[in-house]
């Protein structure tokens, strides 16, 4: 038990700044030029491991802490995040809320923390950050949703294990819009650029340096991580293949997943900003269309042939009346 | 069974990216993508049929595939295109009703679609395919990209995405009618969008411009 | 086979005027084969063929009630085109004249279609054969106009698909084998799926609608009425929208045999008083006199919407009308198309005093706005008559008043433009251009005929129509 915790935070500590490189590595090759080394981010971390923290006059303790408790957030997120063969680290029934919520806290946490320097600048950025978060969070929810009337559970470990084809493709969609907003890529915020006018996540961290700045920069690179790892668990059968099979899709996945930011940044121009909410909210709309198709499939599925008798109450619970019957229940089971 | 279960998953899986791409062709701000979503589109829907016929395909059935995909797919959008550059027109759409506005009336009508196609009776054999909701939701949009828009192009385009909701309805019928009336929409999109297509060229020399909000000097 | 040579004659002659290399000359065709194909209807009228009930296509008694009113108009609107086109000599009338006759072939395979997708295919391929039609003046306007028919029209037809296409699912879903003809879908009858046969019915109504031009679908057609020539007008006004009344009239019986004569009932009486008080109210605010024809139009699509909500007497009546409107009409549109040519605007503004430049054509228009406005002795007084007769029978009083309203509102509107355009002294401009325009007989020959038989059917109306129409009735509303 302790030690496949272990394995598991190691797991994702050590592999998340891979993520970036990668993109980074794509994004040089697209352009023809030769691009950093895929390990540049490691050498940065290392880096600032080893720089003394500049502090503002009026900044309070928190300037510190809270891209600590961010940190901390980000990790506990992923740790609620299934792994293909290797379960979650902790699962309980409506640990999806935890996690989304953890992600919130720790958005909240860096917005805090770039507000504590009392600087424009750095206030522009976290509006700009919270206010896109306001949307991504309601196509977040929709796609949870989704699967949730899918699969008929609220634990993060059933919901992204058996998935039907039915509305994936939307679902897979949105997702990945939701990871480009979530994570400041193209075509939200270009990640390269630092001009006050255009950046969102990296005018927040401006004023930050030396340790603080290595924590924040490692958990921006690990929520791309878990954005990547939810998006392929969401879209593929885990619980189809062997062992090795699945570690091998959630890998390539990843991969994939990592390769087509890199691609969508090569290709695609940042959109204006008054245009990103109407990108976020077909985000929503296209969670919103797979989980409709979700539950007109669930219910004409179950409707029709092949539903053993002893779950007639399933039946029931997924007619067409009653959008969100299994969750509504199980919502009901926690209360009690 | 397996097998039969496995190819409705696939259909309704493209019937949802149908829907999709209605949403996307609601929020295109370009021209060029905006033709390019309804090609997509058309191409989608012309894979269809061959699917929902894999156990007993024949030649009139494929036939139907292939026209689809190269009428809806390339020659129409081919077209579009050549009358586009040949206007020489701005690639902006212009909307009457906004992109926003647009995307989120196109949202609800897909509700009002799935609710809708809830109250019509289907046979067994259709119960678990999305066509009907899919059919209605494209007919919706159309509709919208036909009133909310103020270039000829784009509302050529709303009217083809209302063509290919009607197409997908007609799919229910693909076994039981004869392919006349598939044959019959087939020829008449085409000659419909050619007529359209010279009409374009016509306006434009008429007003060297392809917006219809210049079409107003007949009016009460 | 003499029912598919309605068809087929018109197309060959349109095949065979689009090679005919003279441009002087091409303009016969159309009275040539409007005679032939006006001789071969009366024929098949006067001896009605059988008709096997399994026929895609076939002259039964309700094309019978109709198409031959339509061959007639044709054949007169002929004999107006040769001097029409011979005095427009600049434009080339190869695709012009093709499309008119492509245009009677198809509406004669529209009357005639007894399948749902023959039906279908016939109209849209109509909708498409007019399109050239509308711009032969080739002006910025005529585009315009054009596009709105092509867009509205293109909308409407689609519509009716679905609607084709949702009437055929419930016919799949009541158990039957995909056979779309009328017949069998009526001897399907209470097994059609009546979600389906609802849905089916609002989807074909807005489509056959628009093509009818019924309110709030009529939008294109002041435009294209507005735009193209007088004889275009005639035979848009009196043949296009008589093919898609057939449709909804064949369509009508479906759901009736389907059990929901009720409801279609009630639709068709309310979007046939909205078409006719929509029409009188613009009618009494337009300051174009072929606009205005366009707004009568759609009042007179309303009476016929009216009529045939108000069961087999209805029926009868609006068939009657259908002959009534489409003479009368015809008549309007012609004379209205001289006096446009001879004043070279369409608007009051600068139009006045016409019976001083063109007295005669001038005549025939107040005598036409007399026979469209329900004045004794005209056929259409007849005709309205009877609808009222019908309405008052089947206890729609409060519909009575309101058709009665909304005929005299429109008396006000029409008679308010034409003499207007009648009175007065002429505008100086339109002398000038009066003296290129003669009245000469081939101008004023046709409208004078139509209107002689739109009289003719008002006082002497001849017994085989009468069988004809009660046939018909007898074939929508069986037992």
């Amino acid at each position: 038990m302790t030690i496949d915790w272990i394995l598991r935070i190691a797991l994702w500590v050590v592999l998340a700044p891979l993520l970036p490189g990668i993109i980074n590595k794509v994004k040089a090759w697209v352009a023809g030029r030769k691009g950093p080394p895929v390990l540049q981010l490691y050498y940065d971390l290392n880096r600032l491991r080893k720089k003394s923290v500049v502090l503002s006059d009026i900044a309070s303790p928190a300037f510190v802490v809270a891209p600590a408790v961010a940190w901390v957030a980000v990790a506990s997120a992923a740790f609620l995040l299934p792994l293909g063969p290797a379960d979650a680290g902790v699962s309980f029934r409506g640990d999806v809320l935890l996690m989304v919520y953890l992600l919130a806290l720790a958005r909240f946490c860096t917005a805090w923390a770039a507000m504590e320097t009392g600087s424009a600048f750095e206030g522009m950025g976290a509006a700009r950050e919270v206010s896109y978060a306001v949307l991504g969070e309601a196509a977040m929810f929709a796609a949870m949703l989704s699967l949730c009337v899918q699969t008929g559970s609220i634990s993060l470990v059933d919901m992204l294990e058996p998935t039907s084809a039915v509305g994936t493709a939307l679902l897979a969609a949105g997702l990945f819009i939701v990871l480009l907003a979530e994570n400041c890529r193209v075509p939200f915020n270009d990640p390269n650029t630092h001009l006050e006018l255009t950046m969102v996540h990296e005018v927040m961290v401006l004023d930050h340096s030396g340790p603080p700045l290595a924590a924040i920069l490692h958990g921006a690179s690990m929520k791309l991580l878990l954005f990547a790892v939810l998006l392929t668990t969401a879209v593929l059968p885990m619980d189809r293949f062997s062992p090795a099979g699945a570690v091998g899709a959630l890998a390539a996945g990843i991969l994939l997943v990592t390769v087509g930011v890199g691609l969508t940044e090569s290709f695609l121009a940042r959109i204006s900003f008054r245009n990103v909410p109407l990108l976020l909210t077909m985000a929503f709309l296209l969670c919103l269309f797979s989980l409709l198709v979700a539950w007109k499939g669930c219910a004409s599925a179950l409707g029709s042939a092949g539903v053993p008798p002893a779950s007639s109450g399933r039946q029931d619970a997924c007619a067409p009346g009653d959008p969100l019957p299994s969750s509504a229940r199980a919502w009901r089971g926690g209360a009690a | 069974m397996e097998g039969r279960r496995g190819v409705i998953a696939m259909l309704n899986l493209l019937v949802g990216v149908a829907m999709g791409l209605n949403l996307l062709a609601l929020g295109c701000s370009r021209l060029p993508s905006l033709i390019r979503t309804v090609a997509t589109q058309g191409m989608v829907l012309g894979l269809m049929p061959l699917l929902l016929e894999i156990h007993r395909l024949d030649w009139r059935i494929t036939l139907v595939a292939v026209a689809t995909v190269a009428g809806k797919g390339l020659v129409i959008p081919g077209l579009l295109r050549r009358a586009m550059r040949a206007a020489n027109i701005e690639r902006e759409v212009q909307p009457f009703i906004g992109l926003m506005p647009s995307v989120l009336l196109g949202a609800g009508g897909t509700i009002l679609a799935v609710a809708l196609a809830g109250a019509l009776p289907l046979l067994p054999e259709h119960a678990e395919l999305l066509l009907v909701p899919g059919a209605l939701a494209s007919v919706l949009t159309g509709f919208i990209l036909l009133i909310g828009r103020s270039k000829a192009i784009s509302q050529v385009c709303g009217y083809l995405v209302l063509e290919n909701g009607i197409y997908l309805f007609g799919l229910l019928l693909i076994k039981a009618t004869p392919l006349l009336v598939e044959a019959g929409v087939l020829l008449d999109l085409t000659v419909g969008i050619f007529v359209l297509g010279i009409i374009i060229d016509r306006i434009q020399r008429a007003f060297d411009s392809l917006d219809t909000r210049k079409l107003t000097s007949l009016h009460e | 086979m003499t029912a598919l040579l309605l068809i087929i004659i018109p197309l060959a002659g349109a095949f065979l005027a689009a090679l005919w290399p003279d441009n002087k000359s091409r303009p016969w065709f159309l009275p040539a084969v409007g005679s032939l194909h006006a001789a071969l209807c009366f024929r098949l009228l006067l001896a009605p063929p059988r008709v096997s009930p399994e026929a895609w296509v076939g002259f039964d008694p309700l094309a019978a009630a109709v198409l031959p009113a339509v061959s007639l108009l044709f054949a007169v609107c002929g004999f107006y085109a040769v001097p029409y086109l011979q005095m427009r000599e600049e434009r080339p009338n190869r695709v012009f004249v093709g499309s008119l006759l492509a245009v009677l072939g198809l509406l004669s395979a529209g009357h005639q279609a007894r399948h749902l997708g023959i039906l279908w295919i016939a109209t849209e391929a109509v909708t498409l054969a007019a399109v050239p039609l509308l711009h032969f003046n080739n002006t910025p306007r005529a585009f315009e106009a054009t596009w709105k028919y092509l867009l509205v029209g293109g909308t409407g037809i689609a519509l009716s698909l679905l609607g084709s296409f949702c009437l055929g699912y419930s016919s799949l879903h009541g158990g039957g084998e995909g056979d779309l003809t009328f017949v069998s879908l009526m001897a399907q009858g209470a097994g059609l799926s009546r979600p389906w046969v609802l849905a089916s019915w609002v989807l074909l109504l807005v489509g056959y609608g628009t093509k009818m031009g019924l309110s709030p679908m009529h939008t294109w057609k002041p435009d294209a009425y507005g735009e193209a020539s007088g004889i275009v007008g005639a035979i848009l006004a009196g043949g296009v929208t008589s093919v898609a009344f057939t449709a909804i009239l064949r369509i009508r019986s479906v759901i009736n045999a389907a059990g929901e004569s009720h409801m279609a009932d009630r639709t068709l009486l309310a979007i046939g008083l909205f078409s006719m008080v929509v029409a009188a109210l613009f009618l009494l605010g337009t300051r174009d006199y072929k606009r205005m024809l366009a707004y009568s139009s759609i009042e007179h699509m309303g009476i016929l919407s009216l009529g045939a909500a108000l069961g087999p007497l209805g029926t009868w009546a609006a068939l009657f009308h259908v002959w009534s409107n489409s003479l009368t009409k015809g008549a309007i549109f012609l004379s209205a198309g001289n006096i446009r040519r001879a004043s070279g605007s369409p608007s009051l503004d600068d139009v006045r005093g016409m019976s001083h430049v063109v007295p005669r054509s001038s005549a025939i228009f107040v005598a036409g706005l007399f026979a469209t406005t329900t004045c004794p002795p005209f056929a259409p007084f007849f005709s309205e008559l009877k609808i009222l007769g019908a309405a008052l029978q089947t206890e729609h009083g409060a519909a009575a008043a309101g058709f009665l309203a909304c005929l005299l509102f429109a008396f006000f509107g029409l008679s308010r433009v034409v003499f207007a355009v009648v009175d007065g002294r002429p505008h100086p401009r339109a002398k000038s251009a009066g003296h290129a325009f003669r009245e000469s007989f081939g101008f004023i020959a046709p409208p004078l005929l139509l209107l002689a038989i739109s009289l003719w059917l008002g006082l002497f109306p001849p017994k085989i129509l009468h069988s004809t129409w009660s046939a018909a009735v007898a074939q929508l509303f069986p037992g």
